[in-house]
Parts: structure tokens; sequence; C-alpha cells
């Protein structure tokens, strides 16, 4: 495999069974079996997508809600098992999906900053070596002891960015995190992805606004009913996108 | 199976964090904090004692810590199975966010289980000296039925977990079939009241009456254990996590689309 591609996703394919009234018991299953009326409706969420991420690219992912962006992300994180096809990941991958997976909210800050550097993979002893970067950049120390409940939403974020970029990592996911937060944060994080591009790091990105993506990446892929429209670099991708909407 | 042993060497420190988690959460807020972990094992068994040794008696020499000792391993056992069916929907948003090895969760609630365990044997310690009952020697033998009784449940938990996903009605039917299981493992009677009935055959095809059984006799007996305990504790335990592992394994990939 070439090794300047660091995710190729080959073909990938996810299908969900929407079931159409959901069967959760074991009656209604037995009924519905022996009824010969078990339905479930297929729904492919990603159908076809090919796509190659090179070494060191800012890939930008576009399109409407509903469109498969977040199912692709999760797949290439490794949350959902593709149905057919394949993705192969070279390297590490920080997962920024919806931001705060694993953060508990009657836990202090502290707390889980330790708890959600676990959840990432990451092991004690690299925690305890970075916390006090992560709290620099969240600039949370005042609050550092109060439990995650009393924070508001983009405090949260805040923390949550800070830790799953303290590590160089090969591929940083980023769903729509810049959304949260303040301006002054916002510029932050873009200015952290950055200089973890600069480092190597290849970071694939969703975002709502077109003149972001355009700003940030150099490549895009925009996506529709789960299938791709177009891939090319971000400029005309996105122009192509904002004409059609 | 080397991937695996790095991958579960990986998240060593997430097990502990999510362990160590649930021990703060349980006890946050209260005043006397983990202390509760010792107190409240120790304040029910004190009851219990209490009550049965003046109301009922079967004739069992310090009845109050026969009952007792078959209790912990009980509650051991449903709290651990417990846990761990419910730990992969529990954990449900932080699995449909981040890849996580998903075996980690049922392992995780019955660490914690055997966690509790400890705290419950040090209040057993507590009663039986109040009680005046006899220490043996024997008693440090306690962790080998205790360990294997640690993977048996884990098994199980493993193979409630993966199928309360698909089937939630399993969540339901456990609880009655623990209640069941309670009055058919000689808790609060002795197995020599079954003798002569069909029961008294039955209670040795159930295998929490063995683990039960063998604490007791080196806990409170001060008995070696036979080579029939031993065996069936250990037979018991890798057949349940042979079970387990292999519906687990089957089931994890579905999960995420049922959870």
């Amino acid at each position: 495999m070439d090794n300047d591609i660091i995710v190729k996703v080959d073909n990938l394919g996810i299908c969900f069974n929407l079931a159409k009234e959901r069967v959760d018991s074991l009656k209604e299953y037995f009924l519905k079996f022996t009824k010969g009326s078990l339905h479930f409706e297929e729904f492919w969420a990603l159908k076809n997508v090919s796509i190659e991420i090179k070494r060191g690219d800012f890939y930008g992912l576009v399109g409407i809600n509903g469109s498969g962006k977040s199912t692709l992300l999760k797949t290439i994180a490794g949350v959902f098992k593709p149905t057919e096809g394949k993705v192969t990941v070279n390297g590490t991958i920080a997962p920024l999906i919806e931001l705060g997976a694993g953060f508990d909210m009657d836990l202090t800050a502290r707390e889980n900053i330790y708890l959600n550097g676990a959840v990432l993979g990451f092991s004690k002893k690299f925690m305890d070596d970075h916390f006090q970067d992560i709290v620099d950049f969240s600039e949370l120390h005042d609050f550092l002891d109060v439990p995650l409940k009393n924070y508001s939403s983009g405090m949260v974020a805040r923390i949550a960015f800070a830790i799953a970029t303290v590590t160089d990592p090969d591929i940083l996911i980023a769903d729509e995190v810049l959304s949260v937060g303040d301006y002054a944060f916002q510029e932050k994080c873009e200015k952290r992805m950055e200089q973890l591009l600069a480092n190597g790091t290849t970071v694939i990105f969703v975002s709502h606004s077109t003149e972001q993506v355009k700003r940030l990446c150099n490549k895009a892929t925009w996506l529709e009913h789960g299938k791709i429209i177009m891939t090319g670099d971000a400029e005309t991708v996105c122009d192509a996108y904002s004409q059609r909407y | 199976m080397k991937n695996k042993l790095i991958s579960f060497w990986r998240y060593r420190f997430l097990l502990s964090n999510l362990i160590n988690r649930d021990i703060k959460v349980k006890y946050r807020r209260s005043k006397l904090g983990i202390l509760w972990s010792v107190l409240n094992p120790l304040m029910m068994m004190c009851v219990m004692t209490l009550v049965f040794s003046h109301i009922f008696r079967f004739g069992i020499k310090n009845y109050a810590v026969y009952i007792l000792s078959g209790q912990l391993i009980f509650n051991y056992f449903t709290e651990s199975t417990a846990m761990s069916m419910e730990s992969v929907i529990g954990y449900s948003p932080l699995i449909k966010k981040v890849y996580v090895p998903k075996y980690i969760f049922p392992l995780e609630k019955s660490c914690f289980a055997f966690v509790n365990m400890v705290f419950s044997l040090i209040a057993l310690v507590v009663v039986m000296f109040l009680t005046g009952a006899s220490f043996y020697p024997t008693f440090v033998l306690a962790v080998y039925p205790l360990f294997t009784l640690f993977f048996f449940s884990l098994g199980v938990g493993l193979f409630l977990s993966s199928s309360a996903i698909f089937f939630r009605d399993i969540i339901h039917l456990w609880s009655v079939f623990t209640t069941a299981l309670m009055y058919a493992s000689a808790i609060i009677y002795p197995v020599s009241m079954l003798e002569g009935s069909i029961m008294g055959y039955l209670i040795y095809l159930n295998p929490i009456f063995w683990y039960i059984d063998a604490f007791r006799q080196v806990t409170i007996y001060g008995n070696m254990l036979s080579f029939a305990h031993i065996a069936v504790c250990a037979v018991c335990a890798v057949i349940s996590m042979i079970v387990g592992s292999v519906v687990f394994k089957k089931g994890q990939d579905r999960f995420i689309l049922y959870i």
C-alpha cells in the first residue's frame, strides 16, 4: 500500500436495519417470526464510498444533514463496522466526534480529564505529564474541582478539545467541533489544528460552513444520501456545493 | 491474540478509571463517603443477625454467620451479573462516539462488584468476630472460590450483556431467575434439610451452591476444599467464560445498531 495514503476507504457501504416497528421483546419477536412478518427495511447510510486521504491532508466533508458525513467519520474512527467494503487506517486516531464522549457530569473536571484520556486510550503517566497542558489550553484553572454538570457546554467543549489534541495524533477527526465555544476559542482551536497539521497530522473535518472548509481544507468530498457527489480540491467542491444550495 | 493483549494493556487505565469512577459516584456527597462501602454491608448484616438469631432457627451453630456467608457469595454473583448485563446498554453514549473494546464494560462491572464484595468480606469478618465465631487458618483459602466465582460471573455477565442488547426482556427475566436461584442455593436453610427429597440431588446441579459451600467450608468450618469443590468451581468458571466470550464476540459488531 502506498505509504502516503493514511486513510483508504474502499467501496464502503454501511447498512442499518431500520426495523419498521422496533422488535424489542422476545414475545414480539417470536410472534412476528412465526407469522413471517419480521420485516426489516434496509437503509444504506453509505453506499459505494471510496476516498483516499493522504498524510498531511486537511480533508473536509460537506453535505446536508443526514447525508452520511458523521457515519463516515464514525466508521473511520472504528465505531461502526463496514457492512461491505473496507476501511484501512494507518495510524493513531484522535476522535472529536460530538465532544465529551465519556464525560461523567457528576465528576469534577479534574477527574473527567483523566477519565476521558483513558477513554481515548492514553496511559496514566501520559495524562500526568500532559495534565497541565490540557488545563492551560482550556483556560479553566479556577474551575478544576467543580462538577462538570455546572459547566456550560462551551466550557465542556474546551476541555474535550484540549484532551483530544494533547497528543500528536496521526489523524484528527473533527465533527463540527468548532461550532461551540466563543469566537476567541474557535480561533484558538483552528490554530491548534493548523499547528497539528504542520506537525504532520492529517485532519478530517466536517462543517456546515463552506466558508470555513474553503479556508482550512485543501481537499474535500461532497456527500449526499450516502453517496459521493464530488471529490476534489476544497475550493471547487465548496463552490459547487454552495451553488446547489 | 497478541494484538488483543496489547489492546487490553492499553485500556487497563480506562478499566481502573471506570472502577474508580463507579466507587466515587456511588458514595459521592455522603458525609462518610467511602466508609459506607464497609458500613453499609456491616449494618445490613447486623440487622440480619438480630433477626435470624432470634426468630428463625434451623439448629445451625452461629446461624447468622451461616446466612451471611451464603449471602455474600450470592449477592456478589447477582450484583456482578446484573450490572454487567446492563453495562453495554448503560455505556451506549460512549460506545456511539469512540471506539473502545466493548468487553471492557462487563469486565469493569464485574471488577466493581468484586471490590464491593471485598468490602462485604471485611464486614463479615467483623460480624464473625462480634458473634464469637471461631477463625481457622483455612480462611485464606476463600480466595479460591472467590476468584473462580469472579470468572464464572464474568462469563455469565458477558453472555447476558450481549443477549440483553438484542432482547431487553432478559433484564426482567434475570431478576426473577436470580430470586428463584436464591431459594435453590441453601442460603437460609441447611442442605441437610433437603435430604430425602428430589431437591437434595438437584441442588448439586446449581453452580452457585458449590461456590457457597466451598466458601463456607473454608471460612466457617475450617475444612480443606475437597477435590469435588476444586474441580466444580474451576470447570464452571471455564465453561462460563468460553460460552460468554463466544456469544459476546459474535454479537459485538452489531451492538451499535441496537443501542
